[in-house]
């Protein structure tokens, strides 16, 4: 067991466990976005953000990857943490405004504008899809590639990959893009499974406890007729 | 352009590294070597030969930029944009070279001679503005040297291939009886001194100029040596015979022994054509 003190107070727990996990069996929130349960720490996002050490040798790591240590002081909501964490919601902003996930995370820390360059990325590599395809998924079909401002995520040579099982599983983890079944662009639906008439839920009937994460996704409720949909009802399924 | 891929070449290249975790970036490096690129297929292949998936190999080819997915020229000539070399000049000498080549840095030129690249440091930064051609590091560089660098790139055409394959590696021999070196500087092969000693074979004697090269079979001789011939030869020093007292398992001619610099002796059949030879290093 290692005693280390959060906020003042003083928390035993296991060999191993990080500083985020310590913080919510105490009850302080640390707000993230890498961070996911089932998939391994990673520090990418940096919203986990918490000051360790005595005033005046403070120093600010990462709660999620940091593991706690005999004796650690932690300071989760110090004003230097919640200056940083707000630089950092207001960086995000500045990249991807679009996303909900960091529009409501701005909007819990009263970040209300940002201060830099407006752009409007579609990730900001927090690693989610590659660790859920790695090791959620066991398929490895996407990964990083490339490093500094061209740091990208994809498949190697752009092309599709022989492991991926279109599970969707990345599009289902990701804070920015939030991407649904895109059936009525076909040209941009990851699987254009229900497109082509064959969506991947098609077995669905086969099973009592089938559930989709892709919600609402609607394929499977899709009426076809000849093969084909007309606008009209496409219209009305994604209404 | 298209490199055929050999399989079996990728998997010399990924069973010498014995599929260790950490090995990725030596295998990526060999094959690189033999391909001057990473070819997709290659890479496939290493990927399906190892532990290692494609994305995994594809994130560190792309990550460092020593590898390259697209094939390069013959040479590559990189310049340096590092802080010092850049207050020296090297967007000029960069320009030089584009203008020269033909060609943006990060391109190869159109008759797949010279690929430029810009870095952005190579540790050199008292010598600056510097560039590198194939490995050779000029210092200095004016926008006026450049098309003298590439003219001697161009030069020095199949030294890279050499120097590439680790199985030629220069040896630094000396005689055996005066231990005075062999080796003759103003000879170069492959930019390496070659090893002059004195023939003697029927009534001819005159010198004879052999590759330092590990590997290498070329020779230079005063007098053509006709082939089969058994052939004396002498150190240029203190004229004694260079002999082992061994004899040729193939062709039963006398062997003759050069002491290698740093411990250990090469032995050579004297019999021209023959190419038996043994290198004993533990000596």
């Amino acid at each position: 067991m290692i005693t280390l003190r959060i906020n003042g107070v003083t928390a035993h727990v296991e060999n191993g466990t990080t500083l985020l996990e310590a913080a919510e069996f105490l009850g302080f929130p640390i707000p993230t976005l890498c961070h996911m349960d089932g998939l391994s720490p990673y520090g990418a996002c940096r919203l986990c953000v918490v000051e360790i050490g005595e005033v005046g040798q403070s120093r600010l790591v990462s709660a999620c990857t940091y593991p706690a240590e005999e004796g650690l002081v932690v300071r989760t909501a110090s004003s230097r943490v919640v200056s940083n964490r707000k630089m950092i919601l207001e960086l995000l902003l500045a990249s991807c405004p679009q996303s909900k996930t960091i529009q409501d995370l701005a909007a819990a820390h009263e970040v209300r504008q940002q201060r830099f360059r407006q752009e409007y990325e579609d990730c900001i590599l927090c690693g989610r899809c590659v660790r859920m395809c790695e090791e959620q998924m066991m398929a490895k079909a996407i990964g990083f590639r490339g490093r500094g401002e061209n740091r990208s995520v994809g498949t190697p040579f752009d092309v599709k990959s022989e492991v991926c099982r279109l599970c969707g599983a990345c599009m289902q983890v990701c804070p920015v893009c939030e991407l649904r079944c895109t059936f009525t662009e076909p040209e941009k639906a990851i699987c254009g499974g229900c497109a082509n008439l064959s969506p991947p839920c098609v077995d669905m009937n086969e099973y009592e406890d089938m559930m989709c994460y892709m919600n609402p996704c609607v394929a499977c409720e899709i009426v076809r007729r000849d093969g084909e949909l007309t606008a009209k009802e496409i219209d009305d399924v994604v209404v | 352009m298209k490199t055929r891929i050999n399989p079996e070449d990728v998997f010399r290249i990924v069973d010498k590294h014995n599929n260790s975790q950490g090995a990725i970036i030596s295998i990526l490096e060999d094959v690189q070597a033999t391909y001057n690129y990473l070819p997709e297929a290659a890479l496939r292949i290493v990927a399906s030969r190892t532990s290692h998936s494609l994305v995994d190999l594809f994130g560190v080819a792309t990550f460092y930029r020593s590898f390259s997915l697209e094939p390069r020229g013959k040479h590559i000539a990189s310049v340096c944009m590092g802080t010092a070399c850049h207050v020296r000049g090297s967007r000029q000498v960069l320009k030089s070279f584009e203008d020269n080549l033909r060609v943006k840095a990060g391109g190869t030129s159109t008759d797949g001679e010279f690929s430029l690249s810009t870095v952005n440091c190579v540790g050199a930064c008292a010598l600056g503005p510097v560039a590198v051609v194939d490995g050779d590091y000029y210092r200095n560089v004016k926008d006026g040297d450049v098309s003298g660098i590439l003219d001697r790139a161009s030069r020095i055409d199949g030294a890279l291939k050499m120097t590439d394959d680790e199985r030629v590696f220069a040896v630094s021999v000396s005689c055996p009886s005066c231990n005075r070196s062999l080796l003759n500087d103003e000879h170069l092969l492959d930019g390496h001194p070659m090893i002059r000693v004195t023939a003697s074979f029927g009534r001819k004697h005159g010198w004879i100029r052999l590759s330092s090269l590990y590997g290498d079979y070329r020779i230079q001789s005063e007098y053509a040596i006709p082939k089969g011939v058994v052939v004396h030869f002498f150190c240029p020093r203190c004229h004694a015979e260079l002999r082992s007292g061994r004899l040729c398992p193939d062709c039963d001619a006398p062997t003759i022994l050069l002491l290698v610099r740093g411990g250990g002796t090469i032995q050579l059949c004297s019999r021209s054509g023959c190419k038996q030879h043994f290198l004993d290093l533990g000596g």
